[in-house]
Order: C-alpha cells, then structure tokens, then sequence
C-alpha cells in the first residue's frame, strides 16, 4: 500500500480503522517531498534550494515544508484518536496551502521577495478551520507572486513544474498547491482562484479544482491581490475529496466584511444522485477558435458522455462573456495596485533605505516587486487615475453586471454551464513569459465565473497531445460552472461525470512520481 | 492608448515604483498592448447599468462595538524592518525647517 496514492476518503477510513497513524501518512508525504520537490530536508521548516540550485528534476511545488510541526499534530491527533476522542472526518489528512495564507510558525512569502522571510504574526480563517478539523498542514507551496500569473513562473522562488511534464508549467498562480496534488507530495491542497488561478491549474496538472461562491469562504488572513474577485478554493485527486476540503473551509466570518452569511447547500448529501434529466449547458463563447484542437475533441468527448449519463445538453450563450478577459485586466491590477499600496517598507518585509520615506517606499517597492507585479501595480494605477477612472474600471465593472445577468439568463435554461477550462494544454516552461498579453489569454474561459462570482469546478477530461508535441499526453480539464450558492450542483455533476471516465490522476511513466 | 514615456514615469510616481531607464522603455509598449487590449470593454453600451463589485451587493457591513483581542503590540513590531520605542521607525517625513 502506497499511502501517498490514496485520496483523502481513503487516508481517512485507514486512520478511523487504525490500519494506519497519522504519523505514518506523514512521514511517507515527507519522504517524497525530500525525493522528489528540491527540499533542503533539515530541521523544523524545510526549505526550498534557492532558485538557481535547483534541477530540473526538482517539481518545485513547496516553498517551504512545516516539517516538525506536522510530525508534531500528526502524533496529537494519533494520541487523541487512541484516546477515543471524536475527530473531525478527515482528522491526520494532511494537506498543502498555498503560500498567500498566513499561518504562524512558518514565513508567508505570496512567492515574493517583499515578504521574503516574514513571519505572520496570525492565523487565516482557512488555516484556523483546517486545524481544527485536524487536517495536517505539510507546508506552503510556490505561487506567482502575489497571484499574478497563469504558469507558476513569476515566482521569486524559481518555477514550479509539472509532474506529468516536468519541462511544462503546471499553471498558475496556484502552480505549487496543484503540483504537490498531483505530484503526490499531499492527497489535498488549498489554492486562490481571481481570475481561474485554481481551475486552469487543475486542468494542466489532471487534478480536481475548485473556486467556491465568491464570499462563502473567508479572505482574512489571505494577502489580498483583487479583493472583489479572491477565493480560497480546494486541491485534490477525486471530486469527492474536494467537496469534503472546500466543506471543511467555508461558512460566513465576521473577520471578513465580503463573507456571506449564506452557505451553500451541503455538499456531500447529493454527491451521488447523478445527473439523469439535468440540462447541461455549453458556451457558444467558451468554445471553437482559440482552443486547441486536442482540446476540442476532449471537450467533445466530455459532452457526448453527458448525454450517455442521461443529461440533455443545450446551447446557451453569454453574450458579454467576450468582454470578460478585457474587463478583468482592468478591474484585477486596479484593485492589486490599491492593495499593494501596503507594501512600503514599515511595517513588514522589505526595506531599502533611502533619505526620504517616499525614495525609501519607491526604492523598497522597485526591488520587492518583480516584473509581472510591477506591470499590473502600473496599469491598475494608471487605470485609476485622474481622468480614467470612468472609462476603465467604472466601465469594467458595468461590463461585469451584464456578464452576471448573462449567467442568471443562462441558468434559466440550464442547470449548470460546462466548457473547456483552459484553452490547451500544459505549455512549456519560458514559452510564453515574452510575451504578458498572451499568457493572460490563459484566463478567457475561466474569468467570466470569476466576474460574476459564480463557482466553477475544473476536473479531468481525458488527455491530448500538446501542438508542440504530437506524441504527449497530458491532462485537460472540464470547466462546471453552476450558480451562485449552488456549489452541491457542480460537484454533482462532476461526481457523476468522473465516475464514468475512471479517469486516474496519476501521472503514469513519469520519473517523478516513479519515486513510490 | 499608447503610453509614451514620461506618462510610464507619470504612473510611476503615482504607484511609488522607482523604475530604471530600461524598465521605463520596456514598460511602454507592454502597457500600451494590454489597454489597447483592455479598451475594449469600452465597445459595451452601459450607460445605464449598475456596476457590481459583489455578487450579493452587500451592504455596510460593521461588526457589534465589543471591544476586541488586538495582535500583541510586540508580535507586530517584530516583524517590522525597523522599530523603536514601540513605534514603526520611518525615514524623515517633515523637514526641520518646516
């Protein structure tokens, strides 16, 4: 039995049953995680060899490994479960979050070098409820810095790479959490999604994605990129353990003033009902050119099983959904480039002296921030500005109530929306960090769900070829979309479809995960 | 629009990001490519639309006035690049001569 194989529900069945401890789980996430991710695996907090140490056969995904404090729960909940206490369902599951959460004891980078080192002095609300249900954080995993990127390589911390490709990106920004999922470096992981920065990555790594209703999971504690758009979401190998993460983390925070006092339907209870009689609908927009044509026939594929499964597919369209990836580039980088205004050297990370406080914040902020960052703190400022302000983010955020009327119109003639998530498949590493507008072309499928705050589950297709390589199999995703606070629907959905496929999320041949 | 060079140095100051020559010259076009990009949502007729900044247009939202835990006040300072008698330290913001 390989313990790093098992889903969540599985790990958590073998604990109840005491065929396993939590320690052991742990250990054996270690263990691969020092093998495989290019760990300095020594003391309490591993950490990640620097960027220009690393090889190319180092996956990347962890920035840093909470070694002694997961070893340490671990054996807590061990002591706790043998003493007969009652446990939460996934108590000694252990877990990955996304470096943009704080959680004490270990440093919150966002993968920039303006936190390098800082350590929060508290806890997210995510993290909070993921340890009180017992789930045992492994550590803090790689992301484009401050969310901004579709492949993991904004970084400051060097890229992380796929485990099905390890010359490909896995995506981004969520990249690390993604990786360690389908690496087997962790059965779950937590991600942010703002514009599709957890489903475009579960799509190129073959994992399961999912970005919540806007508002039912809490952002404090999550360093804020586009406050009206961030939701922390769950990583994992099946459906099922997803709804079980994403149940474990939302619910109404007075912590947060954009946290909902609703929460969804539960998740759990209609998971295997099926989708016999549901209409499933497909995007005109999200769909045709632009994708590719491996893509294509996935998607293709994916409807026809549909429609086997007993569902009724119907055509529907969100008209505005065009304008969505030019109204996100601007209401993104000006929320980002009023949230980053915090970073001025004072109160945390990064100072670069200077005689002046406003030298001293321009010259702390020039060498913090890196390219991407700095691109979109630049067009968020100047989309903000005196004069501009109507025709750029007022005008985007008008063109984001009609994309949400698009969707409420939708909804009325379907019951969930489905498309490709990603337009391809995992790219190369550096093939598209030249060029910024084409990798924001990564986000045009999954940005309208984010406008309109719907959530939207991303799971495995199938695989195709890549343009670029006629002979390789690599994952694509299914984007479900369902309406606000229906989340239940889009994993029923998702269920049902992933049962039929018996799709395996394990990248099979690769050297990487070779390593048992 | 296209961003000349001294609108990317306007911007900057503005966004408090000391940025070299060669950053300038490179930012310019790059910039001007994403708005020209982005200036498409101006082909949308919404005069009359609400814009939304939630889903659920959530109004003022304010907690009970209970008086609340705060971070110990050193936790806080500890991560700061420079504290003194239990202040952030900042460079000189008003001139001696005022």
């Amino acid at each position: 039995m390989v313990l790093t194989r098992l889903s969540a529900v599985e790990l958590a069945q073998k604990l109840r049953t005491k065929d396993v401890s939590a320690v052991e789980v742990v250990e054996a996430h270690l263990e691969r995680i020092a093998a495989i991710d290019g760990v300095v695996a020594d003391g309490d907090v591993w950490r990640a060899v620097p960027a220009d140490e690393l090889t190319s056969r180092d996956i990347h995904a962890y920035l840093h490994v909470t070694a002694a404090a997961a070893r340490e729960h671990a054996a807590d909940v061990d002591r706790r479960r043998a003493a007969g206490d009652d446990l939460g369902p996934l108590a000694g599951v252990p877990l990955a979050l996304k470096d943009v959460l704080t959680m004490r004891g270990a440093p919150t980078t966002v993968g920039s070098r303006m936190l390098e080192g800082w350590l929060p002095p508290y806890d997210a609300t995510v993290t909070e409820r993921l340890r009180a249900a017992d789930l045992v954080v492994l550590g803090k995993t790689n992301m484009d810095e401050f969310a901004m990127g579709s492949s993991t390589e904004n970084s400051a911390y060097g890229p992380t790479r796929n485990p099905w490709d390890l010359g490909r990106v896995p995506g981004g920004s969520s990249g690390g959490s993604a990786a360690a999922v389908a690496g087997l470096m962790a059965p779950l992981s937590i991600g942010t999604d703002t514009g599709g920065s957890i489903r475009q990555p579960a799509a190129l790594t073959g994992i399961v994605g999912a970005k919540p209703t806007y508002g039912t999971v809490s952002r404090y504690g999550l360093v804020a990129f586009a406050s009206s758009l961030d939701q922390a979401g769950p990583f994992a190998r099946t459906v099922e353990d997803a709804a079980h993460l994403q149940t474990l983390i939302h619910g109404h925070d007075p912590r947060d003033s954009t946290s909902i006092t609703d929460t969804p339907a539960d998740l759990l209870t209609t998971l295997r009902d099926g989708i016999d009689g549901l209409r499933i609908g497909v995007v005109t927009e999200l769909q045709g050119d632009g994708y590719e044509p491996g893509v294509r026939r996935v998607f293709e594929q994916a409807l026809e099983r549909f429609e086997r499964l007993g569902a009724k597919i119907v055509e529907v369209s969100l008209p505005h959904a065009g304008y969505g990836l030019p109204a996100y580039y601007l209401i993104a980088p000006s929320e980002a480039s009023s949230n980053l205004a915090r970073f001025d050297g004072v109160r945390y990370g990064l100072r670069v002296d200077a005689p002046t406080a406003e030298e001293m914040n321009a010259a702390t902020r020039a060498a913090g921030f890196g390219p991407e960052v700095k691109r979109r703190i630049m067009i968020g400022t100047h989309a903000l500005s005196s004069g501009y302000y109507d025709a750029y983010y007022l005008q985007a955020s008008k063109v984001r109530t009609l994309i949400a009327r698009d969707f409420a119109s939708a909804f009325e003639q379907a019951d969930v929306l489905v498309s490709p998530t990603s337009p391809t498949v995992a790219f190369g590493l550096g093939d598209k960090t030249a060029d910024p507008l084409a990798m924001y072309l990564n986000d045009v499928a999954t940005v309208p769900a984010s406008l309109a705050g719907t959530p939207a589950l991303s799971l495995p297709a199938g695989t195709a070829e890549a343009p670029d390589a006629p002979q390789a199999t690599l994952p694509v995703g299914l984007q479900i979309m369902a309406p606000l606070l229906r989340d239940d629907l889009m994993y029923r959905v998702g269920w049902a479809f992933e049962s039929d496929l018996g799709f395996t999320p394990i990248p099979a041949g690769d050297t990487a995960v070779e390593v048992a | 629009m296209a961003l000349s060079a001294d609108e990317v140095r306007h911007v900057a100051r503005l966004a408090r990001l000391a940025l070299t020559d060669a950053e300038v010259e490179a930012l310019a076009p790059q910039l001007s490519q994403i708005l020209a990009y982005a200036e498409q949502v101006g082909e949308v007729a919404a005069q009359d639309v609400e814009p939304t900044t939630h889903p659920f247009a959530l109004r003022d939202v304010s907690r009970p006035d209970e008086p609340q835990p705060s971070l110990p006040r050193e936790d806080v300072l500890a991560a700061a690049p420079h504290a003194e008698q239990d202040r952030f330290g900042v460079p000189r913001i008003v001139s001696e001569e005022g």
